[in-house]
């Protein structure tokens, strides 16, 4: 029989107590049991970065860390960065450089590109490049999402 | 796809970890870097995952007696922070920037790399290059391993099971290099190299080349390049092609040792 334990984690703010299957990743348990569908599933082994969310203030794989794992944890996942507006800087910057097509990639590009933001007062192309290299676009090549994010960061 | 069943559990000290680790099929979650991957592919199919992120007090780092002490749970970001890393292990700080992608070293540790042993990985190559001894807890106590010891084969180490690698010590060194080729940022090396230099010699342990880190004492460059092993071939990469990169690399090391 599987097992459940109880976990009990702050998403967005709103704390939030559930019955968890042990092997649930921290991702599915967002989009299945909460219904916050922000947050991507890609490759499921940690190489896209479409699941990249926040944990008690550090990005991390959501789709590498079971639900269980964050209990007491605190969760922020790109509807949170949303409604706060702290995102709202890069989200404009990337629909003024056209830095998304499809936006399957997006969300997760925004966490990693915010963690930047948040942590430099300046960054060259590289360090852009080099932060967000964990995170995979296959519309854009990128480079509009280098520019969106340089233009934030270096005003 | 979804990892297959399994319980969890998170112990709050080493002596509930042992017990728990005696129960069969368990298997100990560290950052869940590897692991978790591993899982979710199915290549991996513990019974029992033994959190031990809850265990205080082995995350530290701590300078001691020309010995810098890093806790195994220590993660890659921990590293890439502390400023007594920064000071007297630069090769590891080096290292550290060739790990994976910022969201992974915030939850992969210094432990789990070396438990795991990766023969691409970064850590266990510095660990042999450096000379570090790893320090090994069980249920009768604490043993110590050198690092040249501990690194078995491929993905395989001298833990036994119920063992946990709790801490390493590595010895300070100032003058080393760090070298890494790859295809994108962040992914596994197709070869790299790790260097010290004492004044008494110079360790060169390559990764990448060999099912474990493969450790050099050359004297001369034209030695180190005579002694390289023919690397294993690996999905993109020939021996001869291997080979010849981890030679570019010595060259480029050299100068620098």
């Amino acid at each position: 029989m599987e097992q459940t334990l109880t976990t009990t984690m702050m998403v967005n703010g709103t704390q939030v107590t559930r019955n968890v299957p042990a092997r649930q990743h921290l991702v599915d348990f967002l989009r299945e049991e909460l219904g916050l569908t922000g947050s991507h599933l890609g490759c499921e082994h940690g190489v896209c970065g479409a699941c990249t969310i926040r944990v008690n203030g550090e990005i991390v794989r959501g789709c590498l860390m079971l639900a269980v794992q964050a209990n007491g944890c605190r969760v922020d996942t790109i509807e949170g960065l949303s409604d706060s507006k702290e995102l709202e800087k890069l989200q404009a910057a990337f629909h003024r450089r056209n830095a998304l097509q499809c936006g399957f990639c997006t969300p997760g590009m925004l966490m990693a590109a915010q963690d930047l933001v948040r942590s430099k007062k300046n960054a060259t192309r590289e360090e852009i490049r080099a932060h967000i290299s964990g995170n995979y676009c296959r519309c854009t090549g990128y480079q509009a999402i280098v520019d969106a994010i340089e233009e934030v960061i270096n005003g | 796809m979804k990892a297959p069943s399994f319980a969890y559990a998170k112990p709050r000290s080493l002596a509930e970890a042992f017990d728990l680790l005696e129960r069969p099929g368990a298997k100990i979650l560290a950052g869940g870097q590897s692991l978790i991957p591993s899982l979710n592919l199915r290549l991996s199919a513990p019974e029992l995952l033994v959190d031990i992120t809850g265990l205080k007090g082995f995350s530290e780092v701590e300078v001691k007696d020309g010995m810098v002490r890093v806790g195994a749970l220590c993660t890659h970001a921990g590293l890439e922070k502390s400023e007594d890393i920064n000071k007297h292990l630069p090769l590891v700080a080096e290292a550290v920037s060739h790990i994976a992608h910022p969201a992974i070293r915030n939850r992969g540790t210094l432990g789990g790399s070396l438990a795991l042993a990766d023969p691409a990985a970064e850590l266990p190559a510095c660990a042999l290059a450096l000379d570090a001894v790893l320090v090994v807890a069980a249920k009768k106590g604490e043993r110590r391993v050198k690092a040249g010891d501990f690194f078995k084969g491929l993905f395989e180490t001298d833990l036994k099971p119920a063992e946990i690698l709790v801490g390493v010590e590595f010895p300070k060194a100032d003058k080393s290099v760090f070298l890494e080729l790859t295809r994108r940022q962040g992914d596994y090396a197709i070869v790299g190299l790790a260097g010290v230099s004492r004044p008494s010699e110079r360790r060169i342990a390559f990764f990448g080349i060999a099912g474990k880190p493969v450790l050099l004492m050359p004297r001369s460059l034209e030695e180190a390049k005579a002694s390289l092993p023919t690397p294993a071939a690996d999905l993109y990469h020939s021996a001869a092609t291997k080979l010849h990169l981890a030679k570019v690399l010595l060259e480029r090391a050299w100068n620098r040792l």
